[in-house]
């Protein structure tokens, strides 16, 4: 994101002296440019200006020369001998010479301290700093000699301040662009924003009428350039505008002069040699992205053109690319060989063949305007989000070219001693942006603000946009050529909103119609955590992300549905590219961690959805934004979006109840996990069938309950977990665990509101059983069947005894039940009481095979 | 065995009075119930001098005995008065001396019940949906793998739009088949990059006006550190209605944030830019509590609802306005308890979840 040198706005926007970094950065994101960062100076202490004095070669033991040097620091700084002895292993400087000192207590770029040493037999009282040390580029062999570095001797004195002289000590706001903020990756937006901010004068440098000589039109003999765009990108032609200027005979050796390599560090960019150094002081200062080739290596006429699907390119950071039939490339034509070479991605990248070189000295400058989508697409595509593309993407002037353009051949020609050629190219098809009909009175019925009309159009033109005062509350506004982000009635009443300042919106809350309150399933939702919760269960939270061998420690067949899942495109690790399709699997890890930290007995659970797809689903239809989709579109959607139950689950591993004083504890069991299944089902207020499932996977083939609805339909699994499982998972012995859909659990609940009983006031009976019948006959089984027996008498019934031993025989058990018996209309005689018993035996006896105990 | 001894005299009222003496000298001194119980025997039982006196009475001559009865009764009376009254006193000392002998060291810990806890995450994300619901709004949900078309096309995310690249999406690749071969296309589909896609569903599926708050689970690839993690939540709230304005989010916003942190909180907006608001705003909240003194911190995004977003759900941009707003809950609760690293909130370790215990 930019990084805004204070001197280099200031080129455009009146800055108040002493204005720091914090104010400035506090004035733009009253505007919406918000500080991502504020980069504190590089260099701080004694950084100076020296001359060589004398330079001794010293060759060392282990081979190497080094160079023991007597350098002018400057009166303030020198020894009394009027200079200071500094070792130095660097070759490419000599007597005479000005350099980059820094003495010691200066703080260099990373941190590193500069102090005195002893080495190689003398006292090094400072360094002589090479171009890297001072973080200005990555050549670490070379002194700075300031001279080579385009700094004018004349102006330098022994002593001098270098951090000023480099522009070291320069604080950088970088800032923050929002998409709709093309304009703002440049100077000219920046200072333009200020300027909205702090009502600061503001010189808009991006206008013709900005330049010292206005700059030329196209001539006949401009270098050719054809737009030959066989495929636009939603109608768009990929390039609407290239202008083409030639500069010649510049000088390929002239150094980037201090200034400017000051500016384009400090704004975050690399000095790399004049011609791009100018081009990319032009696109930072405008917006306008720029391209410079070596006039001898592209020949006429250079065609924009989309690639062919073998073409390929080596661009500027030497990778060699495979383009894309959708790539718009800027080609040349050698040998008349119309578009037969290409020379870079339009807008992305050039390519390395017709880049200026150390021995150019006849230059083409590109200044061109490119579609935003097809510039968006192929930085995408190839991974290059180039300052370039960073431009294009967003938006760029394109009145920008030709001014843009005019300011690099000024510049070469005042840098690089290079004459302007007259022959100027210019193709333009640029279409003038529309006018948007502006109701006056809409920022006010947005905002809430009165804004007056004067109060509007001031803005307006402010921002820039030409505005026709229409008829009634109509406004006719045409937004500047900078601002392609303005196309309908509410981006400009953002504008207005935004100027006007975002501090003066009063604070008035809304009156609602009145809602239904939370939904059915919502109130559920919240009574199944609670009730969870209330039975000593911890609520966790856990990442969705499950790898295949997660499901393999659960040991599920390989047929198991809930191994069909989503797979991930980018997962964040590898190992986990799958959603889960059951809460179980990561739940299981999360009461695994709290047992691997000491927490041995953990009950937790997970209220979430899972996605569980259906294999071969429709892809989701792509539609476009800003129209209703039909009732079929909405159904296509639907059918592509997979099922999402949300589901409950949880893990009980460890003590139920801790040993205490009170003796000792009880473990967890099966019927810890089938409780709170229950527990689950009850709240939600749905009867649940319970029966044994032998094959149902992580669980005890013997320990494992099939919860379902009254009408069979399967809802969830409780019970003791697989001793596999649990070892596999560290997890205590005997660790249980359910899992429920939640979903289906809330829609088979009626929502109807509970028919009340009265409540009986006559006496209750008592009466208990011992039944003996086989022991694979389920309690359940026995409890229906008393049910049925007792009939309407029956008030409640407690199984509060199971027997096995010799006494009931091998092969059978004992089930003792206590029964309340009670009639809404009278006292129960014993007749009553006697014709349930028999009722109760002769039910029993019949379904289950019961015999009364005597 | 000795000779039986003659009755006492119930005219004897020396020796009357004797007998009654020694029986109140020996209920005072019985030092039980049973020793009481002993007491009563003796002195009031059949062989004692009261009642034998009170059999000889019988066998007086007419006028003495009224006298004797005169006699004897009153004094047996003052006797069983005195059992009685012995016998309350011995009562309660009996079960004084109980319950002393029951006591227990009610301070030894009584956690045989262990305790459960909710999430943070959830509680709070109730709380805030009853903050709303007393607004009138209502609460909408939405799945968590989301048809692209909802996560950013009806949102005015059109494909090639920057802030498009800019949310870090899970892209879905397709189902893992157990047999058979992969899916092919694409389907299209995303982990939802924020809960407004909430906003176009319940505007397609309830339509206007409408007031609703979308709290809920969103995903980005973030890996997890202290501040970022993949798997978030966010609380949206939309408003579409006739008439409203930016005025009305302030004042939404206001409200919410004094419902979060205390009556001293209240928000103020920055210009940014969202696709499916415009304007839009950076919303930062005024937070007494933060750290090195009282400031404005970042909170969410909001804005006025953008036509596009109004078009593509069916609802006309001319009649209807609404705003939106949408702010992290990780941020929200880390912010409310001092909460220092991501981790505790997202590795499910009880501990972290206990200290909340059910209510927010």
């Amino acid at each position: 994101m930019p990084r805004i040198v204070a001197d280099w706005l200031a080129d455009h926007v009146d800055l108040p002296g002493g204005l720091t970094t914090e104010q400035l950065a506090a004035d733009l994101v009253r505007v919406g440019l918000e500080e991502e960062e504020i980069h504190p100076a590089a260099v701080s202490g004694p950084l100076v200006v020296g001359r060589v004095l004398e330079l001794t070669g010293e060759p060392q033991k282990n081979g190497k020369t080094i160079n023991w040097c007597r350098v002018d620091v400057g009166p303030e700084h020198n020894d009394d001998d009027g200079a200071r002895g500094i070792v130095c292993g660097a070759h490419n400087f000599g007597v005479g010479d000005l350099v980059v000192v820094s003495l010691p207590g200066t703080v260099l770029p990373g941190g590193f301290e500069i102090a005195a040493r002893k080495t190689y037999g003398h006292v090094s009282d400072g360094m002589i700093c090479s171009t890297k040390e001072l973080g200005l580029g990555e050549d670490h062999d070379g002194i700075l000699v300031l001279t080579d570095a385009g700094h004018d001797e004349e102006a330098l004195t022994p002593g001098q301040d270098a951090i000023a002289l480099l522009g070291l000590g320069d604080e950088v706001l970088e800032i923050n662009v929002t998409p709709d903020r093309g304009y703002a990756f440049s100077y000219r937006g920046v200072a333009r924003e200020y300027a909205h901010s702090t009502g600061a004068a503001f010189t808009d440098r991006g206008l013709p009428d900005a330049l010292p000589t206005s700059p030329p039109a196209a001539t006949e003999d401009g270098f050719a350039v054809v737009v030959d765009d066989g495929a636009p990108i939603d109608g768009r032609v990929g390039c609407d505008r290239f202008v083409t200027r030639v500069v010649r005979g510049i000088d390929p050796a002239a150094p980037t002069p201090a200034w400017m390599r000051r500016r384009l560090e400090g704004s975050g960019m690399r000095s790399i040699s004049l011609t791009v150094d100018v081009t990319n002081y032009v696109m930072l200062d405008l917006g306008q992205p720029l391209h410079a080739y070596d006039l001898t290596q592209v020949a006429e006429p250079i065609v924009v053109r989309r690639a062919t699907p073998s073409e390929r390119l080596t661009t500027l950071d030497d990778v060699d690319r495979a383009l894309d039939a959708e790539d718009l490339l800027i080609t040349d034509s050698p040998d008349g060989a119309r578009g037969a070479r290409v020379l870079g991605l339009a807008g992305v990248m050039g390519g390395a063949s017709s880049e200026v070189s150390g021995t150019t000295t006849d230059v083409l400058i590109e200044a061109a305007h490119f579609d935003q989508v097809t510039v968006a697409r192929t930085a995408r595509r190839h991974k290059l989000p180039s300052e370039a593309a960073k431009r294009f993407e967003r938006g760029v002037d394109p009145h920008l070219p030709a001014v843009a353009a005019q300011r690099v051949v000024d510049l070469l020609v005042e840098l690089a001693g290079g004459t302007a050629d007259p022959a100027v190219g210019d193709v333009d098809t640029t279409t003038p942006p529309r006018p948007i009909l502006l109701d006056v009175t809409l920022p006010t019925r947005t905002a809430g603000v009165d804004y007056t009309r004067d109060q509007v159009v001031a803005i307006l033109d402010q921002i820039g946009c030409a505005v026709v005062d229409g008829s009634g509350d109509r406004l006719e506004v045409t937004p500047p050529t900078w601002r392609p982000d303005l196309t309908e009635p509410a981006t400009l009443v953002e504008e207005v909103v935004r100027i006007a300042g975002y501090d003066q919106i009063p604070s008035l809350l809304p009156a609602a119609p009145g809602g239904r309150g939370l939904t059915a399933e919502q109130r559920l939702r919240r009574s199944v955590a609670r009730a969870l919760a209330d039975a000593g269960l911890v609520e966790v939270l856990t990442y969705p992300f499950i790898g295949e061998p997660d499901l393999d420690a659960l040991d599920l067949p390989a047929d198991d549905p809930r191994r069909a899942a989503l797979r991930l495109v980018n997962p964040l690790a590898e190992d986990r590219p799958l959603l889960r399709t059951n809460l179980l699997v990561t739940l299981l890890e999360a009461a695994r961690r709290n047992v691997s930290r000491g927490l041995d007995d953990v009950s937790v659970f997970e209220i979430g959805l899972v996605s569980r797809p259906t294999p071969g689903s429709p892809a989701a239809p792509q539609l476009p934004v800003g129209v209703r989709p039909s009732a079929e579109q909405l159904d296509a959607l639907a059918a592509a979006t997979p099922s999402q139950p949300r589901r409950v689950a949880g893990v009980l591993a460890g003590h139920a109840v801790p040993t205490g004083w009170w003796g000792e504890g009880r473990p967890v069991d099966w019927a810890d996990a089938v409780e709170a299944a229950r527990l689950v089902a009850q709240v939600v207020g749905v009867d649940v069938v319970v029966s044994a499932d032998p094959d149902h996977q992580p669980w005890h083939p013997g320990r494992c309950a099939r919860i379902g609805l009254p009408d069979g339909t399967l809802v969830g699994h409780a019970g003791e977990l697989h001793p596999k499982v649990v070892e596999r998972l560290g997890l205590p012995a005997r660790a249980s665990a359910f899992e429920l859909d939640l979903s289906a659990l809330a829609a088979a609940a009626s929502g109807a509101p509970v028919v009340a009983s009265s409540v009986s006031a006559f006496p209750a009976a008592k009466e208990d059983f011992a039944f003996v019948v086989d022991a694979e006959v389920p309690a359940q089984d026995v409890h229906a069947a008393i049910v049925a027996g007792a009939g309407e008498l029956l008030e409640d019934v407690r199984l509060f005894d199971v027997f096995t031993g010799e006494q009931v025989g091998a092969g059978k058990k004992s089930l003792a039940y206590s029964l309340r018996l009670r009639a809404v209309d009278r006292t129960l005689s014993a007749d009553d009481v006697r014709s349930v018993r028999d009722g109760v035996v002769a039910a029993t006896a019949e379904r289950v095979g019961a015999v009364l105990r005597g | 065995m000795s000779a039986p001894e003659p009755l006492p005299d119930p005219l004897d009222v020396a020796a009357l009075d004797t007998a009654v003496e020694a029986a109140l000298a020996d209920i005072a001194a019985a030092p039980d119930l049973d020793a009481l119980k002993a007491v009563r025997t003796r002195h009031t039982g059949d062989r004692s001098t009261l009642a034998l006196a009170n059999r000889a009475i019988g066998a007086l001559p007419g006028p003495d005995k009224s006298a004797a009865g005169k006699n004897v009764g009153p004094r047996r009376g003052r006797l069983n008065q005195a059992l009685s009254a012995r016998q309350v006193e011995l009562e309660a000392e009996r079960d004084a001396r109980v319950l002393a002998d029951e006591a227990v060291d009610v301070t030894l810990p009584t956690d045989r019940a262990p305790r459960g806890a909710r999430h943070p995450i959830e509680s709070i994300q109730e709380r805030i949906a009853d903050f709303f619901v007393g607004l009138g709004w209502e609460i909408a949900d939405g799945p968590e793998v989301e048809t692209e078309w909802f996560n950013f096309d009806a949102l005015n995310f059109g494909p090639d739009h920057p802030a498009r690249q800019m949310q870090d999406t899970f892209y879905v690749a397709g189902t893992e088949v157990l047999d058979g071969a992969p899916d092919q296309d694409p389907p299209n589909l995303v982990l939802r990059t924020h809960t407004s896609p909430v906003q176009a569903r319940s505007l397609l599926e309830r339509g206007v006006p409408l007031y609703i708050a979308c709290p809920g689970k969103t995903f980005r690839t973030d890996a997890l550190d202290a501040t970022h993690t993949p798997v978030f939540h966010q609380v949206e709230g939309l408003a579409v209605d006739k008439g409203l304005t930016m005025a009305n989010l302030v004042g939404t916003l206001d409200a919410f944030a004094r419902a979060m942190f205390g009556p001293e909180a209240r928000t103020r907006l920055r210009p940014s830019f969202f696709p499916f608001t415009e304007p839009s705003a950076e919303m930062d909240l005024w937070f007494p509590q933060k750290k090195g003194g009282p400031g404005w911190i970042e909170w969410g995004g909001c804005g006025m609802v953008h036509p596009n977003v109004l078009r593509a759900t069916g609802v006309d941009p001319e009649e209807y306005s609404g705003f939106a707003f949408g702010m992290g809950i990780e941020r929200t609760l880390m912010l409310r308890h001092s909460i220092a690293d991501m981790h505790d909130m997202v590795e499910g370790d009880v501990r972290f979840s206990t200290q909340f215990g059910t209510e927010i």
